[in-house]
């Protein structure tokens, strides 16, 4: 690259056509090349380095070793937040990829108003996460919340106290999280999926006498098995990256605790790493939660990737 | 007699397979239909909460539609809280992030679609690959460097680094649409003399106006509801963004120890209809560009 570019300035022999086209190209990408330096690939490095240092942001870093990572396996809000993530996450993605495949389904029927029914699917997933948050609360209300009055009308006595007890808390937000995505992009990518399925194969499947399990089974859940696939890798990462929700519905005002209760039950990873990081101020401690967060994420990626071959089927393979 | 000579015409008028076909439409509208319902009820109830008076907001059982309607609470709020303040930090920070992801996008994305160099492939791979990267990842030494360069409590943390990029998503975006346009047109500029961002500005960009409306719907979205970035980098009262003015909603409003859900709910519902606006005029964009970014199509 430099040498051209050299010769050029020194006006010795022009570029070649193929020189100035990758000359250009950099050029056109350098915005990206630039920000990726900047904002992720020095990040990472200074994270992983910070992560061996203590650093309170008054005081400039202390080189400390690996007693970061020590104090992290001591650490009983750390195991907190990790078992309430893996279970949020592992509660909410299959049931938002099976109801937003349901829905999908729903929605490539014949009926009347379709377009109009997608849309109002679709609206919870444009709320903002804070209003919905809001809207939840007023509706999770103990005593004279919308939900604990359905609950008691259909004569099931007193509900539960939703966001203010650690055993309902959770199922609450999963709840608020489920409103929010089931109709939302999970379901579009369904939909456009099944609409891509070639219709004679479902017609073949009509001679040879396939019942409605029978194609969805055979045909339809093997034609959108990528399409699966991408959907579940993508709403696992979402899932364990779960903190707005969390934050804003236990740290409202009539939660008289800190943001992750009640008792740490809504204490999810994220939400540990912020509180680390900008309620406590130790950088080190949270950069160190940040590469444990990176490569948790990396490995359950691989992990599903790895196994998906023996389910996902790609067109024009065997 | 007659009861039975009727059965065996009505079943003759319906065979079998026919009131299963009638039976399963039915079920189908109903569930459709009845779906609609769950979504909506959210939405229905903070609207009916946001027009009671206050007394009204602890009636057992709660009531969806209110005995007096209190429109005044939607005038309320702007006195209650800054939200007029909220609502322009809101769309500044909104109009300088999608606009900065929009350029940068689009001209990294042309450098992808037209141009061969070295090492393309990989880097396109890498770009593909930060997809997958919590933004929590790099959070921490981001901060640190925008505390460095004194921004914090300024926009610029929410509003520059849209414009070094506009993220890999919006990249993918712009690149699959440019490699749908036919090269014969930048050839045929080319060899009037064109140069390749003449080219970018008056050929490739002009088609493109559908993609570009999609990356202003899904940008506007993003931008509007962000609370994480607001949360970290913003202090001042006066600069919060809506979401994060919206979360201090309780603590920033002063009712003498009055119960505020009522303003709440309407504050919730103002900051949402931008959104849900949006979303519903320009949907066709948004399902275009959330299609293609899953490859299904």
């Amino acid at each position: 690259m430099i040498a051209p570019i050299k010769r050029r300035l020194g006006l010795s022999t022009p570029l070649t056509l193929s020189q100035r086209e990758a000359l250009q190209g950099f050029i056109y990408i350098s915005p990206w090349i630039i920000g990726f330096l900047v904002f992720t690939v020095g990040p990472m490095i200074a994270s992983a380095y910070l992560s061996l240092t203590d650093y309170n942001i008054v005081t400039p870093p202390r080189f400390a070793g690996l007693s970061n990572y020590e104090y992290m396996f001591g650490d009983r809000l750390f195991w907190k937040s990790i078992e309430n993530t893996l279970y949020y996450t592992v509660i909410f993605v299959p049931i938002a990829i099976a109801g937003s495949l349901g829905l999908a389904l729903l929605l490539n029927q014949q009926i009347a108003g379709r377009v109009a029914l997608r849309t109002l699917y679709f609206l919870p997933s444009v709320t903002p996460v804070v209003a919905a948050a809001f809207l939840w609360l007023w509706i999770f209300q103990p005593q004279i919340g919308l939900m604990n009055s359905i609950i008691s009308a259909l004569g099931f006595g007193n509900g539960p106290l939703w966001l203010g007890h650690p055993g309902s808390s959770k199922p609450a937000l999963i709840i608020i999280s489920l409103w929010g995505a089931l109709g939302g992009n999970t379901m579009l990518i369904f939909l456009a999926a099944l609409q891509g399925i070639p219709k004679e194969l479902y017609e073949s499947a009509d001679i040879d006498g396939a019942g409605g399990v029978g194609k969805f089974r055979y045909i339809t859940v093997p034609s959108i098995s990528p399409v699966i696939l991408f959907n579940t890798v993508l709403g696992v990462i979402g899932a364990l990256q779960m903190f707005t929700l969390a934050y804003v519905a236990s740290s409202g005002r009539q939660q008289q605790f800190s943001p992750g209760g009640p008792l740490n039950s809504t204490l999810f990873y994220v939400l540990h790493l912020y509180n680390s990081a900008f309620d406590f101020w130790e950088m080190g401690y949270a950069s160190a939660l940040a590469w444990v967060f990176f490569v948790i994420v990396l490995a359950i990626t691989g992990f599903q990737l790895w196994t998906s071959r023996r389910w996902v089927y790609y067109e024009g393979e065997d | 007699m007659s009861v039975m000579r009727g059965q065996g015409m009505l079943s003759e008028l319906l065979p079998a397979w026919r009131v299963k076909r009638i039976i399963r439409y039915v079920l189908l509208y109903i569930v459709a239909y009845g779906l609609t319902i769950i979504f909506a009820l959210p939405f229905l109830w903070a609207v009916s909460s946001s027009l009671k008076p206050v007394n009204e907001l602890f009636l057992w059982p709660p009531q969806l539609i209110p005995k007096t309607w209190r429109f005044e609470n939607y005038v309320e709020i702007w006195h209650v809280a800054p939200l007029a303040r909220f609502f322009v930090n809101t769309v500044f920070v909104t109009v300088f992030s999608v606009s900065g992801r929009i350029l940068s996008a689009a001209l990294v994305a042309y450098g992808f679609a037209r141009f061969r160099f070295p090492f393309r492939n990989f880097l396109f791979l890498l770009l593909l690959s930060t997809l997958m990267l919590p933004y929590q990842v790099t959070i921490i030494p981001t901060f640190l460097l925008f505390k460095a360069f004194g921004w914090l409590d300024t926009y610029n943390p929410l509003i520059i680094p849209n414009w070094f990029g506009g993220g890999a998503f919006a990249i993918f975006l712009f690149r699959q649409f440019f490699l749908t346009i036919p090269k014969d047109l930048d050839e045929a500029a080319k060899i009037d003399g064109a140069n390749t961002l003449w080219i970018f500005i008056r050929i490739i960009l002009p088609l493109s106006k559908p993609v570009v409306i999609t990356m202003v719907v899904i940008g506007f979205l993003e931008s509007w509801n962000d609370f994480f970035g607001p949360l970290i980098y913003l202090n001042t009262p006066e600069k919060y963004t809506l979401s994060l003015g919206l979360a201090n909603f309780q603590r920033v409003v002063s009712a003498g120890g009055q119960a505020t859900e009522h303003l709440l709910m309407a504050a919730s519902m103002v900051m949402t209809l931008p959104s849900i606006l949006v979303f519903i005029l320009l949907q066709r964009y948004y399902i275009q560009g959330v299609v293609i970014s899953s490859g299904s199509k």
